[in-house]
């Protein structure tokens, strides 16, 4: 097996030892940096393709993502002299009033996971918040969670402040138990992810549309 | 402090609804746990911003619900009605906003009362709004003394029943349930939660006694039902949130040893659990409860239940009416069975008991545990390990849960899913696997949790 097909199965397993063994022997080979990172990338999609198809459980997701933050330290400083940043960054919060993380934090790691940029500002984020994040770290897009129907009115609040800041083409997605696509379009936001798995996918569509 | 050194139902027959070895008598003459099954409504809003300038609507809505729930009870001829409102957080934050809706809602009972004679309860359930900072500060602080505020208030406003949703622990149980990490949940819940309950439930009880009101009691829905609903969409093993059940008994527990005197809230699934030990009667949510979350123990919940809930629904119009209303008749008539079974005796109320116990048991885990006869054998391992602590009583109702799980899968009275099965033996490893000792515990868990996200000192770890 070749040092990147080792490091993808690595990753798979949630083998961190030996993810960052096989990536410190790519980046001793010179390999590529953006053909190292791809095999990381690979290794996360497969991983989050087999947790929507109910193969694994979120523990299995977890310990894939800390053996790729392993390699990545490997990998982060060879990233950076190739000047190879991430395609995109995403801004990610719970909205104002609102605690609860988890489906965020799913979210932010299978972000992460595809290699997209993330900024996660935690829970109970004010639109004023979101809208400072969104222009600190350009970001293209932003993820707003909500898991109370009392809180639904932040995300809109939070998708106005966002628009009359001047950030029309910052693509929003909204998710949470409460939320529906028609939640979505009523507040203005360009999409809805209905879990932590189809949120990577939800958007890679809206970028590539 | 209530010491719980036996069980006060040791036999799982005495596991029964509507009965419960100690009963709890309220101010309009209801006995909770003598003999009768109550519906226990709650209720929230729409989405509506919660402000100074939408109080107005706010109130509107409370005074509907309330009026719509007495008028109905009255005519389906209700023997009691228990009202829970459990507040959000901003009626948390702002205390008086909390006040005026329990002022609202207490008169809406008494009016009933006075008119048709319905007897009734309110309980309050103000908001743990500790964890608004974060790392949250759990012993001192604005939120803390407005959540006391809003607990003396509404008491004083007639409030007669004291519950909250305590979240002492919660820092690191989440990111637990997410890893699959027993050891960690077992801290969360059993060092650092029973220690905060130790404090917060102390202090409520003073609350209680100044205004003659009861604690009633806690729930470890943000622990036990995070987890319920997390395997329930597939994202942690149902094994696991079974055994994170069994071992939240030993957190709410804490409460009981504290002086409260139930009925335990209603989303706490652990409360068959806590009756066997303290006797005391328990609210329970189960099928009637779908409006707010799924479940896997929809009729199972009910076996040991002394006031029946609906957790919480909008008040929003469905076609029967209003939604709060909807509901109340749907646990009305669900009580009227409980209540009829109970009036036939105690063959009958056993029969209704088996229907719903065995229609669950053996489809999930998370049913099978709740089950009486299992409920007395996880009660009987934290009482008996009690005297040790709350550690070594997480320990025992984890290690008994993983035995019964795993006796009843063998025996064919339970199914699994394939992949569910080996990870009942990853867990009981995990959980032998750790030290005797309290100290050496916590030394060890302390130098690998992330101790960032919580103030060590409010939990006397620093």
């Amino acid at each position: 097996m070749s040092t990147l097909a080792s490091l993808t199965e690595a990753i798979k397993k949630g083998n961190r030892t030996e993810a960052a063994k096989q990536t410190k022997a790519a980046v001793e080979a010179s390999l590529p940096a953006q053909q190292i990172l791809d095999a990381m990338t690979t290794a996360m999609d497969d991983v989050g393709k087999r947790f929507q198809c109910n193969e694994i459980f979120v523990p299995e997701m977890l310990i894939a993502a800390r053996a790729m933050k392993e390699a990545m330290i490997t990998l982060e400083p060879v990233l950076v002299k190739a000047g190879i940043k991430p395609a995109f960054t995403a801004v990610i919060g719970t909205v104002q009033g609102d605690l609860h993380d988890i489906g965020k934090n799913l979210v932010a790691m299978m972000w992460k996971g595809a290699n997209f940029g993330v900024v996660d500002l935690g829970t109970n984020v004010s639109p004023e918040k979101f809208v400072n994040a969104v222009k600190e770290h350009n970001a293209q897009v932003v993820g707003l969670s909500a898991l109370l129907t009392t809180t639904m009115p932040a995300m809109k609040l939070t998708v106005d402040a966002l628009r009359k800041a001047g950030y029309t083409s910052t693509k929003v997605v909204v998710g949470g138990a409460p939320i529906t696509a028609d939640f979505a379009k009523d507040i203005g936001a360009d999409a809805f992810a209905p879990d932590a798995a189809s949120a990577v996918d939800v958007v890679r569509k809206l970028l590539a549309a | 402090m209530a010491v719980f050194t036996k069980l006060a139902i040791a036999d799982a027959d005495g596991l029964l609804f509507g009965r419960a070895p100690q009963p709890l008598h309220t101010r309009k003459g209801m006995t909770i746990g003598g003999g009768l099954v109550y519906p226990e409504l709650n209720f929230t809003l729409p989405a509506i911003d919660i402000n100074a300038q939408t109080m107005p609507e706010i109130l509107g809505h409370y005074r509907e619900i309330i009026t719509g729930a007495t008028t109905r009870a009255v005519q389906l001829e209700a023997p009691g009605l228990v009202v829970e409102f459990e507040t959000l957080p901003p009626m948390t934050q702002v205390p008086q906003w909390g006040i005026d809706i329990t002022k609202i809602l207490v008169d809406g009972l008494e009016d009933a009362h006075a008119k048709h004679g319905l007897k009734s309860t309110l309980r309050i359930t103000p908001n743990d709004t500790r964890e608004f900072e974060r790392p949250p500060h759990m012993v001192s602080g604005e939120l803390w003394e407005n959540m006391l505020v809003t607990f003396e208030g509404c008491a004083a406003a007639g409030a007669e029943l004291l519950s909250i949703e305590s979240v002492g622990g919660k820092e690191l149980h989440d990111d637990a349930l997410m890893m699959g990490d027993m050891p960690a949940v077992i801290f969360s819940l059993c060092i650092m939660g029973a220690r905060d309950m130790k404090f917060l439930w102390t202090a409520l009880d003073k609350v209680a006694t100044k205004h003659n009101a009861i604690a009633a009691g806690d729930t470890a829905c943000g622990f036990g039902n995070t987890a319920m609903v997390l395997a329930e969409q597939k994202l942690i093993s149902r094994v696991f949130a079974a055994v994170v059940r069994a071992v939240t008994a030993v957190r709410s527990l804490v409460a009981y040893e504290c002086g409260a005197v139930g009925p335990g809230k209603d989303c706490g699934y652990e409360n068959i659990f806590l009756k066997a030990i303290t006797g005391f009667p328990m609210a329970m949510e189960g099928k009637t409860a779908a409006c707010a979350h799924l479940s896997p123990v929809g009729n199972i919940a009910a076996a040991a239940c002394d006031t029946w809930s609906n957790e919480s629904v909008q008040n929003i119009k469905l076609l029967g009416g209003m939604a709060p209303t909807c509901y109340l008749e749907q646990l009305l008539y669900d009580c009227r069975l409980f209540n009829r079974a109970l009036a036939g005796g105690t063959a009958d109320a056993l029969k209704l008991r088996g229907w719903m116990v065995d229609s669950d048991a053996g489809l999930d885990p998370q049913a099978y545990i709740l089950s009486p006869y299992c409920a007395v054998e996880v009660a009987q391992a934290i009482v008996a390990t009690l005297p040790q602590g709350y550690y070594a009583a997480g320990k025992a109702a984890a290690l008994r849960a993983v035995a019964l799980l795993q006796e009843a899968h063998a025996a064919g009275r339970l199914k699994l899913a394939p992949r569910e099965v080996p990870l009942l033996e990853a867990i009981a490893m995990s959980v032998e696997e750790l030290p005797t000792r309290e100290d050496a515990f916590i030394a060890q868990m302390m130098g690998v949790v992330d101790t960032s996200k919580f103030v060590a000192r409010d939990y006397g770890l620093a």
